[in-house]
């Protein structure tokens, strides 16, 4: 059985850091919260007897990619006086674009309630880390696989067009 | 949970968080004491004998000294900085196994706070949240060397926790378990992991070193450049927190290297002892002994080697010890495969 207080309580901070991700004006303190937001999600993560993605989603998110934002948000020393003006328009298409990934989000999650594990996450241990990577070996080998290729290209490319700038830095002077 | 359970573990905490704290203060006094001797001086002794209460000197000097935040600062992160990183620091020892039972008044008490089976990744988890209580603090500080500070902070934990990992996933396919209690129980006697995996040692060590941000790696607050790095607008007991946080780091630091490579609270002859009381505790004083020993290390390469220059530190992480750990991870790998099969 799901405990409800915490389950509250770590649904209540992730709410409102989310909401405080888009209304703060500061850039920084927008990352902040979206940290706090990913500590709130790692909570529910744990309640649901999956200490591995709790884990996993505090030093991949939480630790390094948040890390890179908040390092290039201080070298870019955003303000109010930087800040490009948008006109509505922008806001009104930004809202509605949202609005449909959110529609599209639900509309794939409909069906998924006949793909729950039996007797729910917690009591089945899908979360462990040991029945975890036998999953992801054995039946979901090709997906896993094909992420991990995809990973592999975004890395290359990463590297590709770092070097190549470097190149034309070069010529240049 | 049952309520005998609970306050075990509540004493538990307290006794770990309070000897954690007790030895990040005397490490202060250690350092200075190493270094005079390292540099064949006296070191502090004009407070006790030997100078042993320096570090509470040291301590109520923090205390009183004037607390000031910088008017252009972000007064809230500025505040919140320090406390990010203690807090992270301290939370480490929860998932490190300090010994197996100690018998007390007939109770029996287990070693470990929480023996989370992914123990080791909850302890990268919170090295990796640390370097926020250096970035906050050096931002809010709203002073460009504070800022420079933080961003090589940033840049220089990301760097060193890509090696870390790597060289943490070679131990991790050797003995087959995340759980810092099952690695530690793994090397019974002298059949420790450094024997196995003495590259793995010195990746982990080195990165280490820059995760503490422990000289030759302390480029965040190196002072011949920056000041006082993303501590320099710090004063009063907000500096003692930051200052104190990397002592807490280095005893954990050594803590996990002791409990993967180099047996834990194991120790040769544990057999002949017969005594189960006796043993809790002896495996207790050689976890001990183990991370005092390598916290002298860290003491004695910070008064030897000089800092790295920036562009080396980068050098070194990325194009020599990633590299290098992955090698040994690929070699693990084939030998965990050999061994596998031909059994």
């Amino acid at each position: 059985m799901m405990n409800q207080l915490p389950f509250i309580i770590f649904s209540f901070i992730a709410i409102l850091m989310a909401l405080g991700t888009i209304t703060a004006r500061n850039p920084v303190y927008s990352v902040l919260c979206l940290i706090l937001t990913f500590f709130a999600l790692s909570g529910h993560y744990v309640l649901l007897n999956a200490q591995f993605i709790a884990v996993v989603n505090m030093i991949v998110y939480a630790g390094a990619i948040m890390v890179l934002f908040l390092f290039v948000l201080m070298l870019l020393n955003l303000n109010k006086e930087t800040e490009p003006a948008k006109s509505y328009l922008w806001q009104i298409g930004g809202a509605i674009a949202a609005g449909l990934v959110l529609v599209t989000l639900a509309g794939a999650l409909k069906g998924a309630s006949d793909f729950m594990v039996k007797g729910g996450p917690e009591a089945s241990g899908i979360g462990l880390v040991k029945n975890l990577g036998k999953v992801l070996f054995t039946d979901f080998v090709v997906p896993f696989e094909i992420s991990s290729i995809l990973f592999l290209a975004a890395m290359v490319g990463a590297v590709f067009i770092g070097k190549r700038e470097k190149q034309e830095g070069g010529s240049n002077a | 949970m049952d309520a005998a359970l609970l306050i075990e573990k509540i004493i538990l905490v307290l006794v770990i968080l309070g000897i954690t704290l007790l030895i990040a203060t005397y490490s202060t006094y250690a350092e200075r004491k190493v270094a005079a001797f390292l540099q064949d001086r006296q070191g502090p002794n004009r407070a006790g004998i030997f100078g042993i209460l320096q570090p509470i000197a040291d301590a109520g000097k923090m205390f009183f000294k004037e607390d000031l935040i910088p008017a252009a600062s972000e007064k809230w992160l500025f505040i919140l900085g320090p406390g990010i990183a203690m807090f992270t620091a301290c939370m480490t020892g929860a998932a490190i196994p300090w010994g197996t039972e100690i018998h007390v008044f007939g109770y029996t008490i287990h070693m470990q706070i929480a023996d989370i089976d992914i123990g080791i990744l909850y302890i990268i988890g919170f090295v990796s949240m640390g370097v926020y209580g250096i970035m906050i603090g050096g931002w809010a500080s709203n002073n460009k060397y504070s800022l420079y500070g933080a961003i090589r902070a940033s840049s220089q934990m990301i760097s060193y926790e890509l090696a870390m990992g790597l060289s943490i996933i070679a131990v991790v396919m050797m003995t087959g378990t995340l759980s810092l209690k099952e690695i530690a129980a793994q090397q019974h006697g002298i059949n420790w992991n450094i024997w196995y995996q003495p590259l793995g040692f010195i990746i982990f060590f080195t990165c280490a070193l820059a995760e503490c941000n422990r000289a030759p790696f302390d480029l965040p607050e190196c002072e011949s450049e920056l000041i006082g790095g993303y501590h320099t607008e710090y004063s009063s007991m907000k500096l003692g927190f930051y200052l104190f946080a990397e002592y807490i780091n280095m005893f954990i630091s050594s803590a996990v290297i002791a409990s993967l490579y180099f047996g834990g609270y194991n120790f040769p002859g544990m057999d002949l002892i017969e005594s189960s009381t006796l043993l809790g505790w002896l495996q207790f004083a050689a976890l001990f002994a183990k991370i005092f020993f390598f916290i002298f290390v860290f003491m004695w390469i910070r008064w030897t080697l000089p800092r790295f220059r920036y562009d080396q530190l980068m050098h070194l992480g990325w194009k020599s010890l990633i590299p290098l750990a992955i090698v040994n991870m690929l070699i693990t790998a084939a030998v965990v495969l050999f061994r596998n099969q031909s059994f």
